[in-house]
């Protein structure tokens, strides 16, 4: 029996139609916009300016205080202004345009294909080396990685869990990753266990992935202390207090972190990042993006330089077909939709995912019928119909008392709805505001 | 690249679910019990569901159209299923025109009134065959005996429900023992040889319908079995220490609309508690209220009574029986 965690929870249709697709690597584009925010906390500060030659690999903007990451050149060629660009979330962002030329990475960046498996730096060697080298959370959340290696004083860890869940619909980018480079993996998830100190790592992999669950299994005897889990196919398996609940039955109090039992967690895709970082001494400049919709000519899993415009991966999965009706960055549950597809990829990008028009707009919205399929949906066990009808009428309060704050916006409500109510975009209109009366209210 | 794209916040992709098909799939898990209705009434049960159902869904369209100005919803079909489930609620003989009264009160008052589909407390359907029973008490309870499309000999035409059958036998001072051999036997009333309305007598048929709606998952367990155990085992206890005063649970669960009841009426999304926690004191409280109502109350059936009461209470249950919170109740070590 495949483990799970207990409540609510959706099985949306997978659409992985790019799981059998080897990673390929994307030629360099001719131009890259690196935006300055590509990650939770302040923007970093650009050290290069107008004219610059940079390198491969080259940093090109520093971490602003701690919890902020440092950004490299994905590319090498010239600094041809700084600016602002709008990126993947709508916003606009400054940004670092590069016009590349060749491909010469800095001297430091071991290119060699040897699999290095002996881990030299101690902890806070290891912990500077992910700070140096801009690697942050490539699950989504982008959440500086040597920000969460650090164990405040008074907390302890004592399990890592690594998120090779993947469950989102479409997007098989860790996927692929896994079944590719399955070592680098586990040798990134003994450096972050030897940075956290603790003995033990679970990895835990939705069933939909046997072959990515058998070949990291077959891996493991080489790794001290990594066991694999095979976890049930149900959305939202990777949700953090949900693949916790899952691997080792700790229940992550509400507003807590999962640090309040002991656990961090890291994605695969971020273990392979702390693996190049370390054993290569390879700044975070590239990632596995998915490519994929119904109606794309060449959907795959493309290894991309930051920086890329959205349009040239499309271009590369074969062009956007003409019934293209919406566009989004990341997954289907949880992406943002792009309105410009010159918009740069960005360390958070885990996939595109073109939608055909018949499936981009939503449909008429009609009476709540009271059915309850919100709340039996909800892996926070929260009402979603209530704290979106008292949003609509601006009862904050009420929501707050209701613990709206509790809930990741997962959408699986809104997917469940029969009646097409747009539950989340009300919950999130109330949780925003719930988050700054909180914050108001400290601040007094 | 000249298309436009849509721009909307997540989630991108929908269940595919909609109120209409829900609505479909309440009519499928109704169609055994409609053909077990037609098998057993004949030409009575069809005149009896056309007219309910056609009524049902025209004063919908008239309300919403001429009184409410609002693009009318009947393509939801809602109002369908009310109509279907008023039909099989009454007996199959009932007067043509009283059944459109009772259609009118159960649409224009019990739903429409309240602000149409998603914003009545009481099940329009069970408001309907109250108004009716209340109003109409004789007509409501001259039951058809089920014998389809044959001919019947002028003196067998109605017969009383197993319930009153009993009801009226133990108020005569007789006991179950000598009450038992008037009844149909279990097997009898599992098919549906047996006086009542006409779509509460085939058990069959109900627990066929049921199973399509638990598979289709568009009803959940709680409801259903929370009322069909909470019976069974007060109807046991009571059974157990009076036998001869008390029918048997087995009996209970056959008789009357407790299955109609339980797997389509008390089910019903807009009047029902929507935690699964809330469902089951919901249900415990019809299966309980039920029992009372019939041993010792002044009708010999009472399970709508007991949904439209706990109806009542869904509002205050889902106020206070909220679902457990992840997150909420820290065990860890």
């Amino acid at each position: 029996m495949f483990k799970s965690f207990p409540k609510g929870g959706i099985h949306p249709p997978e659409n992985k139609m790019t799981a059998g697709n080897p990673i390929e690597v994307l030629p360099v584009p001719s131009a890259v916009t690196i935006p300055l925010a590509q990650h939770i906390g302040a923007p970093a500060v650009a050290i290069v300016a107008k004219g610059d030659e940079v390198k491969t690999g080259q940093l090109i903007a520093t971490a602003k205080g701690f919890v902020s990451a440092n950004i490299h050149s994905p590319v090498s060629g010239k600094v041809v202004k700084i600016d602002t660009t709008i990126d993947t979330t709508g916003y606009k962002q400054p940004a670092v345009f590069i016009e590349v030329s060749g491909d010469e990475w800095v001297d430091t960046i071991d290119r060699s294909q040897v699999i290095e498996k002996e881990i030299k730096l101690d902890r806070e060697a290891i912990i500077n080396k992910c700070m140096e080298c801009g690697i942050v959370g490539l699950g989504g959340a982008t959440f500086p990685t040597h920000v969460k290696m650090g164990i405040p004083a008074g907390k302890k860890c004592d399990l890592l869990i690594i998120n090779g869940v993947e469950c989102e619909p479409y997007l098989t980018s860790d996927h692929r990753l896994m079944l590719e480079n399955g070592e680098e993996i586990l040798t990134g998830v003994s450096i972050i266990m030897k940075a956290l100190g603790v003995e033990k790592a679970i990895v835990g992999i939705e069933a939909n992935k046997p072959d990515a669950i058998k070949s990291l299994s077959d891996l493991t005897s080489g790794f001290k202390g990594i066991s694999i889990q095979p976890l049930k196919v149900k959305y939202p398996q990777g949700g953090e207090k949900q693949l916790i609940k899952a691997c080792c039955n700790r229940e992550v109090p509400s507003g807590k972190l999962p640090l309040d039992v002991n656990v961090v967690v890291q994605n695969v895709g971020t273990a392979y990042a702390v693996y190049e970082a370390v054993q290569k001494n390879k700044p975070l400049f590239e990632r596995v993006v998915t490519v994929t919709g119904k109606h794309l000519p060449k959907p795959g899993n493309m290894k991309v330089r930051i920086g890329t415009p959205v349009s040239a991966l499309i271009e590369a999965a074969g062009g956007m077909p003409d019934d293209t009706g919406k566009i989004v960055n990341g997954g289907p549950m949880m992406g943002k939709a792009l309105a410009d597809l010159d918009v740069p990829v960005t360390k958070g990008t885990s996939g595109i995912i073109l939608f055909p028009s018949e499936e981009s707009k939503r449909s008429e919205v009609t009476p709540c019928i009271r059915c309850g399929k919100c709340v039996t949906a909800c892996a926070m066990g929260l009402e979603p119909w209530y704290l979106s009808a008292a949003s609509e009428r601006e009862m904050f309060d009420k929501t707050e008392a209701a613990k709206i704050t509790d809930c990741m916006e997962c959408g699986s409500c809104s997917f469940v709805c029969p009646a097409n109510r747009p539950l989340l975009d009300y919950i999130r209109l109330g949780k925003s505001t719930v988050m700054r009366m909180i914050r108001e209210r400290n601040t007094k | 690249m000249s298309n436009i794209l849509n721009v909307s916040p997540s989630p991108h992709q929908h269940s595919d679910d909609s109120t209409r098909k829900l609505m479909l799939g309440v009519i499928i898990a109704l169609a055994p019990s409609l053909a077990a209705s037609i098998y057993f009434f004949g030409t009575g049960a069809i005149i009896i569901t056309l007219t309910s159902v056609i009524s049902c869904v025209a004063f919908e369209y008239l309300i919403q159209k001429f009184l409410m100005k609002q693009k009318p919803s009947i393509s939801d079909g809602s109002a369908i299923v009310t109509g279907l489930l008023l039909a099989f609620n009454v007996p199959s003989g009932l007067p043509v025109y009283i059944l459109i009264l009772g259609a009118l009160f159960a649409i224009g008052i019990a739903k429409m009134s309240f602000g149409g589909l998603g914003n009545n407390p009481f099940n329009p359907a069970i408001v309907g065959r109250i108004f009716l029973l209340i109003s109409f008490p004789v007509q409501m309870t001259t039951w058809p005996k089920p014998t389809g499309f044959h001919p019947v000999t002028a003196d067998a035409v109605t017969g009383a429900t197993p319930l009153g059958i009993i009801n009226e036998g133990l108020r005569n001072g007789e006991t179950i023992s000598q009450l038992m051999d008037k009844v149909p036997s279990n097997l009898h009333m599992f098919f549906g040889y047996m006086g009542g309305s006409m779509g509460e007598i085939s058990a069959l048929a109900i627990i066929i319908g049921g199973i399509y709606l638990l598979w289709k998952r568009i009803i959940s367990w709680h409801i259903p079995v929370s009322i069909l155990v909470s019976m069974f085992i007060f109807t046991g206890i009571l059974w157990l220490i009076r036998p001869e005063q008390f029918t048997d649970p087995v009996f209970q669960l056959l008789t009357g609309g407790v299955l109609l009841g339980a797997v389509f009426m008390a089910t019903d999304y807009v009047t029902s508690p929507m935690s699964h926690k809330g469902m089951i004191i919901y249900g415990i409280g019809i299966g309980v209220m039920t029992v009372l109502i019939r041993n010792w109350g002044a009708f010999p059936e009472g399970v709508s009574f007991a949904i439209l009461t706990m109806n009542a209470f869904t509002p205050l249950i889902n106020m206070f029986i909220k679902p457990s919170r992840f997150g909420k109740e820290v065990k860890n070590g």
